[in-house]
Parts: C-alpha cells; structure tokens; sequence
C-alpha cells in the first residue's frame, strides 16, 4: 500500500501550477522519496567509497596479506567478542530497567526515569578516563578497601574495563528504544496471558518480551556499531578492537592503505551485524492496533521487592553517573586551586550548540526521506539505502573524517572546512539514530489516513504538512534530541572538518587533557555533560508526564488515539 | 501552518542541495580538481583589499593550544600578520594534510615530533627554508633536506614513584630496564609518537638486533603498556607501576597543579641510548601560498622571546645557542647523543612493525 498508487488516480497537473509541490507531482511522490533517499545514501556512502578507494592502491597479495594475517583474525575475535558482551549486558540491564520505570511503583519513579538515560551525555572518553581514576588498580575504589589490606585491585585494562566503560556508556540506548517499546504494547495482551493462568515471569517472557524484539533489535544494534566504531574507551582501556588497529596505523605507521583494508573489515563485520539483528527483529507488527494501546497498563506493586530494585537502580546510576560525574569535580576543584576559571569560554559553548543544534537538523531532514521510504516502500532498494545510511555510524570517526576531507579539499573546496561541511559530517555519523526515530512514528500512521487526505484534495505537500509531519512530531523531536546529544560529544570529525580555530566543548576536553592540563578539561568537560543533557531531560520527563496524565481507556481516548497516540513525546527510536 | 510548511520547504532545499555536493564528490571525475584549485588562489590574490600586505598564515598543528596558543597569539601581535590554528593530533594533522593535497588551506605543519616531519618531508610535502632561519638551529636537531627545523627540545626520561624509589635505584642506561626486578614494574606507550621516535632512535644507535631483543625483553618483562605520556604520569603516582618511559616535561605540569606529586624525572647520562633528545618542529608547506608569513613564523619561534617561552611555560629545552632552559633542566649539549642525529628517525613504519612483531602493539 504505497502513496504511489494513490497518486496514480490523480494525474499530475501539468504546466499551469506554479505550486511548490510542482517537481514533486511531476516526479510522483514515490519517485520523488526515492531521488532524496538515494542522494542521502550515497552522501552517507561516501566513507565506503573512500576506504576502497584507499585500499585499492595496495596490491591484491598484500591487501590478501593484511586480511588472512593471524593477528587480524585475533583483533576480529577480540572486537565481536567485546561487542556481544557489551550488547547482551545492555539490553540485560534495560530490560528490567525499562519495565522498572514505566510499570512498576518504584519509589521516585520520575527521577530514575531521568537519571537512568543519562549516561548517555557522558563522552567515553570522559567516562573511561573517570573510570580508570575511579576503578584503577590503585584508584579512588582501592583507596578506600586499603584499610582492609586491598593492596592492589584486579586490572581495570583490556577486556574487562572496555566492557564495563562501554557496557555503563551505551546502555541507555537500548533502555530508550525498549522504554518507547513498552509505551506502545497493548497492555490487554498481558492482561489475557495473566487471566489465562501465566504467572507474571511466564508472560513477561512469552507475551512481552516477543513484542519487544523490534525495540530490543533497535537499541542492540545501536550498541553493537557503538563499539566497532568506538576508540575512545578501547584505545585509554586498551583493549584491541579494529577500530583501535586501524588507529594504530593511522597514528603510528601512518599507513593509510592498510588502516583502509581494516575499515572494510570493519565494514563487512557491520553488514554481519545488520543482517542478525533484521533475523533478530522480526517482522515488524506495522500500524498501531487502534485505540486499545491508549490505555495504561497497570501498575505492578512491588512491595518488599522494591528495596532489592532501588539498590539496583542506584548502583548502576553511581557507576555511571555519579562516578564520572565526581571525577570532573574532582579536575574541577584541582583547577579551582591552582586559577582555572569555573566557567568555560562562551565561544566554546556556542560553537558547540550551534554545530549540534544544526547537525541535528540537517540529519533528521535527510533521514526523512530514507524512512519514508522504508516505511512506505519496502523492498531491494529500501534495504539498499538503509545498509548504505549505516556506514557512517558503523565507522570510525577518523575514517568518515578524512573520507569527508579527502572529497571536500579535492572536489568542493569552496565548502571545505566551513560549518556546513560540519554539520554535513555530522550528518554523515548520525544519520541512523535520526533515522529510527522517523521511521518508528511513521509506522504507527495507518496509510489509510494520508488516503483520504488525498481523496480529498490535499496534494503530496499538503498532505506532508498537515498529516505527516505533525502526526510525526515526537519522532523527529527524539531523533533530534539524540542526534544533538552525539554531535556535542564528537571529536574526530570536529578537528579535521571544523573551519579552523572553531573550537567546540569537545575538542577542547580534548587538547587539555591530552597534554596533561587536566584542571583546564574539567570546565568544558562538565558544560559538554550539562548541555547535552538538557534536552535529553526535557524529552525523558516529557514521556513520563504524558504517561501518567493519559486516562484509561476511556471511549473518547479509543475514538482519538489512532492519531492522538503518535503525537505522544515519546522516545521512539525503534525501527 | 503556512510558515511551519515554509520551514521544511526550505530545509529539503538544503538537504537536496547538502545531499548534492556529496553526491558530486562522489562522482566527479578527477579532471575537475586542476579547475577547483584555481579557485583559491584567485581568491587570495583577490583578498588584499584588506590593509594588511599579508593573507592569513594558517597551522596545522600537533601541539596543544594550552602549549603554543600564547605563542601564536603574541606573533599575530607583534607581527600584525594573520593566524589561524588548528589544533590536534601529530598524525592525525599529517593525514589531513595529505588526504588535502594540492589544495590543502595549511601553511605551516608543527609537529610533536621528527618522525612526522620527515614523513612529510619524504614525500615532498615542504618546502626548503632560508639560511637565516636553518643556521640557527644545530645541524642535528633539523632537517638534512633543509626543509623543517626543531623549534624545541624534549628528552626522553624515566619517572619513578619517589615514594618508592630513590634515582640511585634506577638503572643508568634505559637498556637495563629488561631486568627481573623491573617485572610489572615500567609503563610505556607502544602507541605514542615519542615513543616510536625513541625506539627508531635505538635501532639506528644500537643497532636492529638490540633494540628487538630490548623490546622482546620489555614485552617479556611484562611492561604495562598506556595510551600516552599522561596516563604514564598518572599511573606512576597512582603506584600502578613504579617507572615509565616518557618526555621529560610531562611531570613539570603536574608539579604546577600539585607540587606534591610523587614522581621525579630521571635523566639517562650522556651517551646512553636513553638520553634522546627529540624535537616539536615545523616546516612550511610546498603547496603555501603565504610562504613570507610562514617564514615569519618559523623566525618568530626561533626568536628568543620564543625560545624563552619554550624554556619558561612547556619545560622544554631551547634549540638555539644562548637561550638558558629552566634551572631545573639539563641544556641541550649535555643530552644530545653526539654520533647521531634526527634524521634517522625517518623510518617509522618499520618501528611500527617491529612493535608488532614483538607484541607491544
């Protein structure tokens, strides 16, 4: 059930109407999604085109070479092993997080709603250096057990600290996706399976958990590509992944061409990634069942349970909130001393959020069109430019960095280094998270509504503004958000692409605590966490209010809530 | 409604025409850079109806802001020439550089370290400089070629723990290190420039066998590899490891945040192949179009109110004759390794893959 076909009943206008909708009438709306999603996919190829390009000027014996050699057989193993776990634990820490926080009675609710995601606005390269003050083998956490003859705590280093960095960092993005996954389960399904005679173990594993899988697949796979593109974390834990390697060549042996043949190694390990989590996924139930899921579900009493989950709950918010969060106070207070003004420099904090603020806006516009599209008209082609809107964010930073500086100072060097090639690299890394978001509300709006829209005059534009869009607001809104959130944390991109002497929050944690002046990373490091959480806040409390204001099932609700319940601010990002 | 609709009117422009330029750079055939590189030079001829003779010198450097930012700001002051910087990675700088090209905005490269410059270098990347600014630097802390010159000097030392060890402790030469009693006891950085510039160093003075049997002996001895000379610090004050392989003026840093920092430096005596001395260094670019202002700035950094500043604000030594480094601080002539000099740190790679031969990467 396309657009297309409707449009077919309605020939397009040709010559006289001077309309803006003209070009697209003249395409065909399907026609039209698919130019934008193609042009969208292949900007977000770029990086792709880059690597092979790059690894073509190598020989096929030493491209051979580099690919069979054991120690790359050995970092691939170590990066999807640590991938797993990191995945796996994510969404072991979310699932009952998620059902913690939008069914139960839990004790201040409203705040672990809040505090829960908010690892998120914590760069990992903040996090992990917070970690190794906190947990190193002579750390903050030593210091305290000294007393009771703890000499020395087990290595923080290699597998284990990379996983607990990535694992307290990432998890919010599987709590988020499951969290909107359960706002949208149709509570009587549960009802039934529980008057049925299920226990509520037995129904949380057959009834809920299978609606959940799209939500759950959506967050895994935004942490699985998280940790094969991340270098942050690995590289100051040591743990050797590809992207750790492939920085090593960079760095080091400044060998462009074989760090090229590991970035495609990366690559065909992210098409491994995708293709499990679509088996994962599932077919996606399509279309909101009408009215039903309006209602709230019931609230689950915990009783003598909910000390067992507040502990919960506050162990996981002291990792990985309150620990890093003490760090930077502690850089903070270091500085203090010695003269380092509180406040970081205004340039810094308006560099950072104008960047972001028009990053996020450029990739959710281009993410438009790429879910229209997979909403609207699955198939080859749709899979084709979704894979393709992937490689930016399954990339590591320096590679879609330099793929983006070799084609902008070679091709377009009248933008190069300019904001908007910027916020186009941005766009670029983040365009799936935008993406996701788009798509999740588009599937909850029957086609049949934009059907009569255009039975009844609206043109594709029309019926866009008038019935897409606001019907899509809370999408768009939680894709931006988070897209804003990851633009402030970028860095790689940022020092190559940014018009010289733009310097953001970020890169300037960077050079200061990489030559050691850690008192002067603390100001910008805390305004960086501050301002990226902001929005995250609003929108998470904006979900919770929503929640609990909507009445139960009440006629009214059930005759509205086809529309009604996509304009929810609601954290989808499900896809 | 009616503006709500123009908003997103002209947001799908702009993404159509974003989407645009990237596609273009897709497809584009490579005929049409010869074209574009015109273009900014035009514009720079065109830009001279500003007072300044001068357009706008622009560096990419590897050396932190905190580092070298007053520097460039003091030589836009006395200069009235135009800077603009960009700060990051050594290595990451030079690959911006060269993934730029012909069109590349950079004038000048300052970098960390020897190695970078002379990969620059070898792929005919700078440009020769002036005798004036070449003779006042020591022949071995430049470029044979003439085309970059060592701004500043840092010596690879060892920092130790003092609240465990005294320097009568540590061994005099760096070779030792492989000894028992160090096991699990000396953190490094296998993935750090000075590092591999020191370890290039070791292979052209002692030759390829001993510096792999020094770097076996090390792995063997279960050297704590870090991510940089930082980490190092930290984790010798921590006690995570008692010694570590770093520059020299790393600690000075954290003496002036905390003076009770409990590490000290340890120099290795004349001579002994752990007494290198290093260079952050710079060059002009072949491809500038603002080689006079460029060539400005390599004066300026060699100017003694510079090399004061080197010696004063970094810790780190002056290259030129008659500048005093810090008291604390050895000069350069009692550090640098007589026989040898810094072009041979040019070959990197194959430190790289003797690192990754012997397990440190």
């Amino acid at each position: 059930m396309t657009i297309t076909t409707i449009d077919g009943h309605r020939p397009p206008r040709q010559g006289r109407a001077v309309t803006r909708g003209r070009v697209v009438r003249a395409l065909g709306e399907g026609t039209f999604v698919r130019l934008l999603a193609l042009t969208v996919g292949l900007s977000a190829a770029l990086p792709l085109g880059y690597l092979v390009l790059r690894a073509w000027e190598l020989g096929w014996t030493q491209r051979w070479e580099i690919i069979t050699d054991p120690r790359t057989r050995a970092v691939l193993f170590d990066t999807l092993t640590l991938a797993t776990a990191v995945t796996v634990t994510a969404v072991a820490i979310s699932l009952p997080l998620a059902w913690l926080t939008t069914r139960t009675d839990l004790p201040g609710r409203r705040i672990w709603v809040v505090l829960t995601a908010l690892p998120l606005a914590i760069p990992t390269y903040v996090g992990a250096f917070a970690m190794i003050g906190a947990l190193g083998p002579r750390g903050i956490v030593q210091g305290w057990l000294e007393p009771l003859g703890v000499d020395r705590l087990p290595s923080i280093y290699g597998f284990g600290g990379a996983f607990v960095v990535l694992t307290l960092f990432t998890y919010p993005y599987v709590l988020l996706t499951v969290r909107a996954g359960y706002r949208r389960l149709d509570p009587s399904l549960e009802e039934a399976s529980r008057t049925l005679g299920s226990g509520s173990f037995s129904t949380f594993v057959r009834v809920v958990v299978p609606q959940l899988r799209p939500s759950i697949a959506a967050g895994a796979l935004l942490v699985a590509l998280y940790v094969l593109s991340d270098f942050g974390a690995v590289s100051m834990l040591r743990y050797d992944t590809l992207t750790r390697a492939l920085y090593v060549q960079y760095r080091g042996g400044l060998n462009r061409n074989t760090a090229a043949v590991l970035g495609l190694v990366l690559v065909v390990l992210t098409i491994a990634v995708l293709a499990a989590e679509q088996r994962f996924r599932g077919r996606e139930s399509i279309h909101r069942l009408h009215g039903s899921g309006a209602r709230s579900a019931m609230e689950t009493q915990l009783g003598r349970w909910r000390w067992l989950a507040l502990t919960g709950c506050t162990l996981l918010v002291l990792l990985a909130l309150v620990v890093p969060m003490a760090v930077i106070g502690y850089w903070l207070w270091r500085g203090a001393r010695v003269g380092e003004p509180l406040l970081p420099a205004w340039d810094l904090v308006a560099n950072s959020l104008a960047a972001s603020a028009l990053g996020a806006g450029l990739t959710v516009v281009c993410a438009w069109p790429v879910a229209m599209l997979t909403v609207r008209s699955p198939g080859r082609f749709s899979r084709l430019i979704e894979r393709l809107s992937w490689s930016g964010y399954a990339l590591p930073g320096i590679v879609v960095a330099l793929a983006l500086v070799f084609f902008g100072a070679q091709r377009v060097p009248w933008a190069y280094q300019t904001m908007g090639m910027l916020v186009f690299a941005y766009m670029v890394l983040f365009l799936p998270q935008a993406i996701g978001a788009i798509r999740t509300s588009l599937l909850q709006i029957t086609p049949s509504i934009e059907e009569a829209s255009h039975l009844l005059g609206s043109g594709p534009i029309g019926t866009f503004r008038r019935i897409v869009l606001p019907l899509t607001r809370s999408g768009v809104i939680a894709g931006a958000a988070l897209v804003f959130l990851t633009c402030m944390k970028e860095l790689p991109a940022t020092l190559l692409l940014a018009p010289t002497e733009f310097g953001t929050l970020a890169t300037r944690v960077w050079t200061a605590s990489n030559e050691a002046f850690l008192a002067r990373a603390a100001a910008p490091a805390l305004a960086l966490v501050l301002l990226s959480s902001l929005p995250m806040i609003v929108l998470v409390l904006r979900e919770a209010d929503r929640r609990e204001a909507q009445p139960t099932g009440s006629p009214r609700q059930v005759q509205t809530s086809n529309a009604g319940s996509a304009t929810d601010d609601e954290l989808t990002l499900t896809r | 409604m009616n503006t709500r609709s123009r908003v997103l009117a002209i947001a799908l422009g702009l993404s159509l025409v974003a989407a645009a330029c990237g596609s273009d750079a897709d497809t584009g055939s490579s005929t049409d850079t010869s074209a574009d590189t015109s273009t900014p030079s035009t514009d720079a001829t065109e830009g001279t109806d500003a007072p300044a003779e001068m357009g706008t010198v622009t560096v990419y450097s590897g050396r932190g802001e905190d580092l070298v930012g007053p520097l460039m700001d003091l030589f836009e002051e006395e200069t009235g020439i135009d800077t603009e910087v960009r700060y990051g990675d050594s290595a990451e700088m030079l690959l911006l550089i060269q993934e730029e090209g012909d069109n590349s905005p950079a004038d000048v490269y300052y970098s960390q370290g020897a190695g970078f410059l002379g990969e620059l270098a070898a792929t005919g990347g700078l440009t020769p400089l002036p005798a004036e600014i070449l003779d006042q630097v020591p022949a071995g802390l430049r470029s044979p070629g003439d085309d970059w010159v060592g701004l500043s000097g840092r010596a690879r030392t060892a920092v130790y723990n003092t609240d465990e060890l005294t320097e009568a402790d540590l061994p005099d030469s760096i070779l030792d290190f492989t000894d028992p009693q160090w096991a699990g006891r000396i953190g490094y950085a296998p993935t750090n420039a000075s590092f591999q510039d020191h370890v290039t160093a070791i292979r052209a003075l002692e030759g390829e066998d001993a510096a792999r049997a020094w770097l076996e002996g090390l792995v063997a001895n279960g050297a704590v590899p870090y991510e940089n000379n930082t980490a190092i610090l930290e984790a010798v004050a921590a006690g995570e490891v008692s010694v570590g392989l770093v520059n020299h003026y790393y600690l000075y840093r954290f003496l002036a945040e905390d003076p009770d920092f409990p590490v000290a430096n340890k120099f290795f005596p004349n001579g002994d192949a752990g007494a290198l001395v290093n260079i952050a260094g710079a060059g002009v670019l072949a491809t500038t179009d603002q080689s006079e202002g460029a060539q400005a700035l390599m004066a300026f950094l060699l100017s003694p109110i510079a090399q004061e500043y080197f010696a004063a604000e970094t810790f780190e030594i002056p290259v030129v004759a008659g500048v005093e480094p810090d008291a604390e601080l050895p000069s350069i002539d009692s550090l640098t390794l007589p026989e040898f000099d810094l072009n041979q740190l040019l070959d990197l790679q194959g430190t790289v893959d003797l690192l990754t031969e012997v397990g440190a990467l």
